[in-house]
């Protein structure tokens, strides 16, 4: 599905990912977790496209061919979903009609027929509901004066709504009470399928006990310093970074004390 | 527009035709401009003696005065004595075929999704009319005859209203009020009348497309609408294609007047040619465009989406003199290119507890100039009068400009007047979002501009906002990429 050959990605001229080698396998969850700033976002955007990181060194393939001939839509179209750890606003326009013209613009590209208003309210009803939506946010503006939480939740709406192949969460559990957390959690699993992979970025181990998943990496300053099953994310969780030890304290000097 | 709409225009042209049968060996004057051509035009027209008198006195106030040039847009000097004053209605130079229109025009008409026939008609190609369709403009104008609606071109109420007309002819926007409004004065042509009698709530949006003889106003239109005591009334000005003309000056004056407890809302969306990508062609629109709430308690609320013209200069503004009476303005300006727009609005309290909102959009793109320019006058009588002004611009692109000039005179402490001022542009993180979601990036600058002007469209009516949206978009194409 993915493979990550030694990425090397910059910021304003600023190195921050520094090496990342990674493969994700058709069906497979991979969990990251890491201190802040160590990478996490900007390896999500990365995948996505955004053209402020650059990539300097190191491939991405994603399905067999090289992602970055892709354009940031293409991406999307063919299948890569990133749900924002900011989600972003934009003022004044309908979630609804925004929803529905991702849909179609999905739909148009398998070249299947664009979903009218109605039925486009059909088809998302369901989905509304599974996530225990309030429908009302689907009238207000694209995230506009959602709370935080509702903001996670449009994502997590996005991500059912287009089925991705390869769904990046960063930090969609971030900021969400129990309950939330659980729908985020059916969200996922919803989805989960044979051919269908995740990447999650997370804090904490919790979303973990709903979502299982195959591998838990640690990121930490721009590389991954540890890889294991879903113990090492408890483990992670109670001791927190500091006992990584010598591979962290090469990662993040003066890490090996923390 | 639909195909009736368009027979009814072509149609119109031919009636003018056959009207000016006797006439057509005088049907247009040499360029220039004197007594003699406006004793002409009054003339050819018919008209009675107190109008001629109004455009002589308004010519020799016109001749005292200088061409304008506070306002921030540049554009090389228009010669008046170029320009042919009277020619008879039917004056756009007809081309033999749209293999003549500039290619982008044709492009964008066909982005709408605009008939050919009726494309034939904007883009200034002769087009055969259909006899038939005269019955729906008929119907119209007998249902609102029927209910004691006055609505017909101005030089017509002239005839057959004449002591109407008289009774508020420049009173809203007098000669003296600028260069364009008194050379307006002097040499108009043609325009709608409307009359709105006592109590009537107008169940009819009214709009040119249904008037008889709509086209070929001219580049000197004059509207005037009356609503008489507790009236209402709709109108909808302009059309959502961009328009060709011969003409590049067009200096129209609206004039409103609304009495006790009488409401207004004149909605236009304008389009016209802005010109070709270097700006050549484009139009010149400098109106004036002023309503008078002169009863207590009257409302009077303009509401406008502007993309087209070289260059825009209009100030549609409302004088709030009856007291409880309301004015709003409410107008989306979108500059492209090489547009200059110099746009806004003044509100002048009078009356007390008077009320004003205005809400401005405006938007940048391209190497486009852009300036909103308010005025907020409170007067002495003023009395716990309000305004409250909102006046956001988005920029798009690094090579635009956005400008506001908001002035406000207070002669009376105890009116209130809040303003308040963004800019944004559309931001990266935006567009990178919408993409991310398989959305192209044209598609995300028209709804996060089409987010920006919500405030804006849901004034307009039903069908119009949706047409406003749409021709946002097409005339967004290509400015961000
Ligand atoms: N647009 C940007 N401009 C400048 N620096 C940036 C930008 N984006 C990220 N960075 C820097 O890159 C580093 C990694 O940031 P990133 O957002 O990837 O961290 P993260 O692991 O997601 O952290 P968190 O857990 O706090 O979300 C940080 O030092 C951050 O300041
Ligand atoms: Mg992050």
């Amino acid at each position: 599905m993915l493979t990550i050959r030694n990425l090397h990605a910059a910021v304003e001229g600023k190195e921050i990912l520094k090496g990342i080698d990674l493969e994700i396998k058709p069906g497979e969850v991979h969990a990251i977790m890491g201190p802040n700033g160590s990478g996490k976002s900007t390896l999500s955007q990365v995948l996505a496209g955004n053209g402020n990181f650059e990539v300097t060194e190191g491939e991405i393939l994603y399905k067999g061919s090289d992602l970055g001939e892709l354009a940031v839509e293409e991406r999307a179209r063919e299948g890569i979903f990133l749900a924002f750890q900011y989600p972003v606003e934009i003022p004044g326009f309908s979630n609804a009609e925004f929803l529905r013209a991702a849909v179609n613009a999905h739909r148009k590209h398998r070249g299947e027929s664009e979903l009218d208003a109605f039925d486009f309210a059909d088809f998302a009803k369901r989905k509304i509901e599974l996530l225990d939506l309030d429908p009302k946010l689907m009238t207000r503006s694209v995230n506009a004066g959602f709370s935080g939480g509702e903001k996670k939740r449009n994502e997590c709406l996005q991500m059912t709504l287009l089925e991705p192949t390869f769904a990046i969460l960063d930090e969609t559990d971030s900021g969400l009470d129990i309950d939330a957390l659980k729908i985020v959690a059916k969200g996922v699993n919803s989805l989960r399928a044979p051919d269908r992979s995740f990447l999650i970025i997370t804090h904490y181990q919790r979303l973990l006990e709903y979502v299982v998943p195959d591998y838990v990496h640690v990121l930490a300053a721009g590389r991954i310093v540890k890889s294991g099953g879903k113990e090492l994310a408890l483990e992670l969780e109670d001791k927190g970074y500091g006992w990584l030890g010598a591979e962290f304290a090469e990662a993040v000097p003066g890490g090996g004390e923390g | 527009m639909s195909d009736e709409k368009q027979m009814l225009e072509d149609l119109s042209q031919q009636d003018y035709k056959w009207g000016f049968v006797t006439a057509i060996d005088a049907d247009t004057v040499p360029p220039g401009l004197n007594e003699d051509v406006i004793r002409f035009i009054s003339a050819q027209k018919n008209e009675p003696e107190w109008l001629l008198a109004f455009r002589l006195k308004a010519y020799a106030h016109w001749l005292t005065l200088e061409e304008p040039t506070w306002q921030k847009v540049t554009f090389p000097p228009v010669d008046y004595q170029a320009i042919s004053y009277y020619s008879a209605p039917k004056q756009q130079k007809k081309l033999d075929s749209l293999d003549e229109v500039d290619p982008e025009l044709l492009d964008t008409y066909e982005k709408l999704g605009i008939p050919l026939t009726e494309q034939k008609r904007l883009a200034g190609v002769a087009v055969d009319a259909v006899f038939d369709s005269v019955s729906v403009a008929t119907t119209h104008q007998d249902k609102l005859a029927a209910m004691g609606v006055i609505f017909m071109p101005i030089s017509e109420a002239v005839q057959k209203h004449p002591d109407l007309v008289r009774k508020y002819l420049g009173k809203v926007v007098p000669y003296t009020d600028n260069y364009y409004a008194a050379l307006n004065s002097a040499v108009f042509t043609d325009g709608s009348f409307v009359y709105i009698p006592k109590g009537l709530k107008c169940p009819l949006e009214l709009s040119t497309y249904f008037r008889i003889n709509a086209e070929n106003t001219g580049q000197f239109e004059r509207t005037l609408i009356v609503a008489d005591d507790a009236s209402y009334v709709s109108y909808l000005e302009g059309c959502t294609a961009p328009k060709r003309d011969e003409n590049q000056l067009h200096a129209a004056v609206v004039e409103l007047f609304a009495h006790d407890d009488a409401s207004i809302k004149y909605s236009t969306v304008q389009n016209w040619y802005p010109g070709d990508k270097d700006g050549k062609g484009g139009i010149y629109n400098f109106v004036t465009k002023r309503g008078l709430c002169a009863g207590d308690r009257s409302h009077i609320s303009w509401t406008q989406v502007e993309t087209g013209s070289a260059i825009t200069w209009k100030y549609p503004s409302c004088v709030l003199k009856g007291d409880d009476s309301v004015g709003e303005f409410y107008s989306v300006a979108l500059t492209t290119k090489h547009q200059q727009a110099d746009t806004g609005t003044k509100m002048i309290h009078l009356g007390k507890r008077t009320r004003s909102t205005i809400v401005s959009k405006g938007i940048s793109a391209g190497k486009a100039d852009q300036t909103y320019r308010g005025l907020v006058k409170m007067g002495k009588g003023a009395e716990s009068a309000r305004n409250f002004t909102q006046c956001d611009s988005m920029l798009l692109g690094d090579r635009c400009g956005a400008h506001t000039f908001p002035y406000i005179e207070s002669q009376n402490a105890s009116a209130q007047v809040e303003h308040e001022a963004t800019t944004t542009r559309i931001g990266d993180d935006q567009i990178f979002y919408c993409n991310q979601r398989g959305i192209e990036t044209e598609d995300a600058v028209s709804m996060i501009v089409g987010g920006f002007c919500r405030e804006v469209f849901k004034e307009l009516p039903m069908e119009f906002a949706v047409e406003a949206q749409k021709l946002l978009s097409v005339s967004l194409e290509g400015s961000v990429g």
